[in-house]
């Protein structure tokens, strides 16, 4: 952590309460929030969907949407009151002396332009440096965020590049002219974790550096612990707790502080009974699945998503497939439902060779392995009742409407829900809330093995602690297997009896959860281990 | 509630409305307010506009009451442009869907094949079929119907081919539904908003085929059309502009209408579209 003078805040938010417009589920985005940034601190804004996190990083950059208004307070920067500039004066701010870098680096470059053009725009938009000029300052830029090669990556469009890179090109853009503060609204979020490590290690020794204030938001415990000086977490709105990193972690005052700390699952895997040996329900033989891009000119491109993949699961057991965006785990969770069709190898259900069989016949068979998907925002029909939803797979497989609408209700009950809402429609419901459809959804038709691909990744810490328990109970209950697609480590060690590693389409290493955690064999999985986020301060 | 609320934002679509709402009363109350046959040649010809209180809008070449025509026109027009819509979305529903949702060689050959009909002018494909099949009501709504679906059945296609890949027509996989019962139960359903607007649009541009039909005497002979009346009136343009005008008027309010209407569902069904950052 680098000492934080008494020195003048960069960057000071007094009172500031943001509205919502008239209809919103309540009135203020963020309400009476003060707060304060010393010049090379780092403040993490900590907090769940909803809570205004980044709202308040929206509103020092003058980008609130035209609905929500700042109703009082003063965002002072170095001084200066923000909220009384007008927009040609805020233009000339942003930039300048607030850098911003966002979530998704696929689409925060604009694909069209070379990188080194769309750097140079921001000189150009603040009327700076000559044209010789600009062309070396990208390259310094483009090498202390440490890009390889950046004389090459200048001249290449975004396209060519790696989501890691990409982020670094947008560091490099916020930086490029030298801002005192730096707003960083969950910048790693859609990263994997290795080059999510990467980033955050970036950025601390560009502050160090460059003594710049990073104002930091985020919904991930993990990454707040590996970066923040200062730590204030937002509940709905409000601010519930303010303080350096270390009081808030290791000594919560706030209940909700606590309840999200606790929530975090830790990299620890808890005792499981041991799985009675038994013959597998699904047993997944070099399976194969190659991805080929048709090109124009020359070779096609192609990429092994599975390749020579093999593993069994047993009744009642949990299997963890474990990855980063890429290698692969979620095309073998989609081949074992026969979603995607494999090139090769063997999927059997118990006895039932589950690749062998004829588009009729495995439509039949369908009810025998089921799957909870990821958005839960996305895998609900939007026209359809939760009742309807549920009850549709029954009715295809020749139960009444009646009956499979009984069912339901009971379903809906089993997951945490009451039985009334089978008359209502997804958008009513929130996302855990609908997740918990999801997995009614999926019960509704008995299956013998369930595939959750990453069941829980979209959902915020405290509401995932939920569904994670949940999964379990009902797996206790129902003696299920289940083969779990995720790339948190964390709820791999929670929920998972075995992991299987994936690299590359291949499984690079398999073993049970606790063995795998303390003495990872496999380079890579060394690798992803130590890069979790937060890991010296969540358990070891 | 919210819908006609985000509808009547767009005061373009409330003009509209107000005058297709005009339109629709004039057709329904054509047997009341003129009850004779709007051919009968009921006074002097070329009566200018308001000469006589009994013909406010004036007679055409023959003598024949502009007004009557007019209403009894209204009633061709909008049934024609309804009809012949849903015959086109009958068509182009059911293709755009199957090719999206099978894709591969099927798409392929279903996209050709709604190229070959987008290739060919569509007005000389509806006077030839028109020619062919002898100026009938039937024939005119099958006509236009053919030379309008394409653009339905690409609309679809890539409202299912984006669709298709949403989670929960895959959670319908896993559960076993049938590709049919998937197609009609979990995805034309999403589609509907999209589909509503376009449809909307093309029972104005409907509406002008049919006037180009029968300004060229390829309407049905025994009904008559504000098409038609435009074109009984162009040799006198000069002289009795009233005969030519205000069907042209009519026929232009009325797809202007359809067509600030259509925007302003647009607008209500699409409201993550409606223009301004929200």
């Amino acid at each position: 952590m680098a000492d934080v003078s008494k020195a003048e805040p960069v960057l000071s938010i007094e009172n500031l309460t943001l509205a919502l417009p008239p209809l919103a589920d309540r009135a203020h985005a963020v309400e009476n929030v003060s707060l304060s940034i010393a010049p090379g601190e780092t403040l993490c804004i900590v907090g769940e969907s909803g809570s205004g996190k980044s709202m308040i990083a929206h509103a020092v950059m003058g980008l609130l949407p035209k609905a929500v208004k700042p109703k009082g307070g003063a965002i002072k920067l170095a001084g200066r009151d923000l909220l009384s500039l007008d927009e040609a004066a805020m233009q000339d701010v942003r930039g300048r002396e607030i850098g911003m870098i966002f979530q998704e680096p696929m689409t925060s470059l604009n694909p069209v332009m070379r990188i080194e053009d769309q750097i140079f725009e921001t000189f150009e938009a603040h009327g700076l440096l000559a044209k010789s000029e600009r062309r070396a300052r990208t390259l310094a830029l483009l090498t202390e965020v440490g890009l390889p090669d950046p004389a090459r990556l200048a001249k290449a469009y975004p396209h060519e590049l790696s989501g890691g890179q990409r982020q670094r090109v947008m560091i490099a853009m916020a930086l490029a002219l030298e801002p005192k503060l730096l707003i960083a609204d969950e910048p790693t979020t859609a990263l994997d974790v290795t080059t999510q490590a990467q980033i955050l290690k970036l950025l601390d020794n560009l502050r160090q550096k460059h003594g710049t204030a990073v104002l930091f938001i985020t919904h991930d415990f993990g990454v707040v612990a590996e970066i923040a000086d200062r730590i204030a977490v937002l509940q709905q709105g409000k601010l519930v707790e303010q303080g350096t990193a270390d009081q808030v972690l290791s000594n919560p005052q706030h209940d909700y502080t606590k309840r999200l700390l606790a929530a975090v699952p830790s990299l620890i895997p808890p005792q499981r009974p041991a799985i009675v040996e038994s013959k597998p329900v699904l047993s997944v033989t070099d399976l194969g699945k190659v991805y080929r891009k048709r090109s124009f000119f020359g070779a096609a491109r192609e990429v092994k998503a599975a390749d020579n993949v093999s593993f069994t699961l047993a009744k009642g057991e949990t299997l963890g497939l474990v990855g980063e965006s890429g290698s692969g785990k979620s095309t073998v969770g989609r081949c074992c439902l026969r979603l995607i069709e494999p090139d090769g190898g063997r999927i059997m259900l118990g006895d039932l060779v589950l690749s062998d069989l004829g588009k009729s016949a495995l439509r039949q068979h369908r009810k025998r392995i089921q799957m909870i998907f990821q958005d839960p925002f996305a895998s609900l029909n939007p026209r359809q009742t939760v009742g309807r939803i549920i009850s549709d797979g029954p009715v295809a497989h020749g139960t009444s409407r009646k009956d499979a609408l009984a069912r339901a209700k009971e379903l809906l009950e089993l997951v945490g829900l009451s039985a009334n809402a089978v008359d209502r429609y997804p958008h009513e419901f929130s996302g855990g809330q609908r997740q918990r459809v999801g997995i009614a959804r999926a019960l509704a038709l008995e299956p013998d093995v369930l595939v959750a691909d990453e069941a829980v990744s979209a959902l915020d810490v405290s509401v995932q602690a939920q569904i994670l328990t949940l999964i379990k109970e009902i797996q206790q209950r129902l003696g299920l297997a289940i083969l779990f697609v995720t790339h948190d480590l964390r709820v791999a060690a929670q929920i998972c009896d075995r992991i299987a590693v994936m690299q590359r389409g291949r499984i690079v290493e398999t073993g049970p959860t606790a063995a795998l955690f303390a003495a990872p064999q496999h380079a890579y999985t060394q690798a992803l281990l130590a890069a979790v986020p937060g890991g010296a301060r969540f358990g070891h | 509630m919210n819908f006609f609320k985000r509808f009547a934002r767009n005061r373009g679509a409330l003009i509209g409305l107000a005058i297709l709402l005009a339109v629709v009363a004039f057709a329904l109350l054509a047997p009341t307010l003129y009850p004779q046959s709007p051919w009968r040649m009921v006074g002097r010809p070329f009566m200018a506009p308001l000469a006589l209180d009994r013909f406010p809008l004036g007679t055409d070449t023959l003598g024949r009451d502009i007004a009557s025509g007019m209403v009894h026109g209204a009633r061709v027009s909008l049934m024609i442009g309804v009809v012949s819509t849903i015959v086109s979305l009958l068509i182009g529903v059911p293709l755009g869907a199957v090719a999206g949702y099978a894709g591969g060689f099927v798409d392929d050959a279903l996209m050709r094949f709604t190229e070959f009909f987008q290739t060919i002018p569509s007005f000389a494909l509806a006077i030839v079929m028109v020619a062919i099949l002898q100026p009938q009501l039937g024939s005119i709504v099958l006509a236009i119907g053919i030379v309008s679906w394409p653009p339905v059945a690409r609309l679809v296609r890539g409202e299912v081919l984006s669709l298709r890949t949403r989670e929960y027509v895959q959670a319908a996989v896993t559960i076993g539904q049938s590709t049919p019962r998937i197609i009609f139960s979990q995805i034309l359903p999403n589609t509907i908003a999209p589909i509503i607007v376009l449809g909307s649009l093309m029972i104005g541009s409907a509406i002008l085929l049919e006037s180009s039909l029968s300004f060229l005497g390829l309407g049905d002979p025994n009904l008559m059309s504000w098409g038609y009346m435009v074109g009984a009136g162009r040799t006198r343009l000069i002289d009795a502009w009233w005969i030519s005008f205000f069907p042209g008027l009519a026929i232009f309010l009325t797809v202007l209408a359809l067509n600030l209407a259509g925007e302003g569902l647009n607008d209500a069904l699409n409201p993550r579209l409606a223009r301004g950052r929200e």
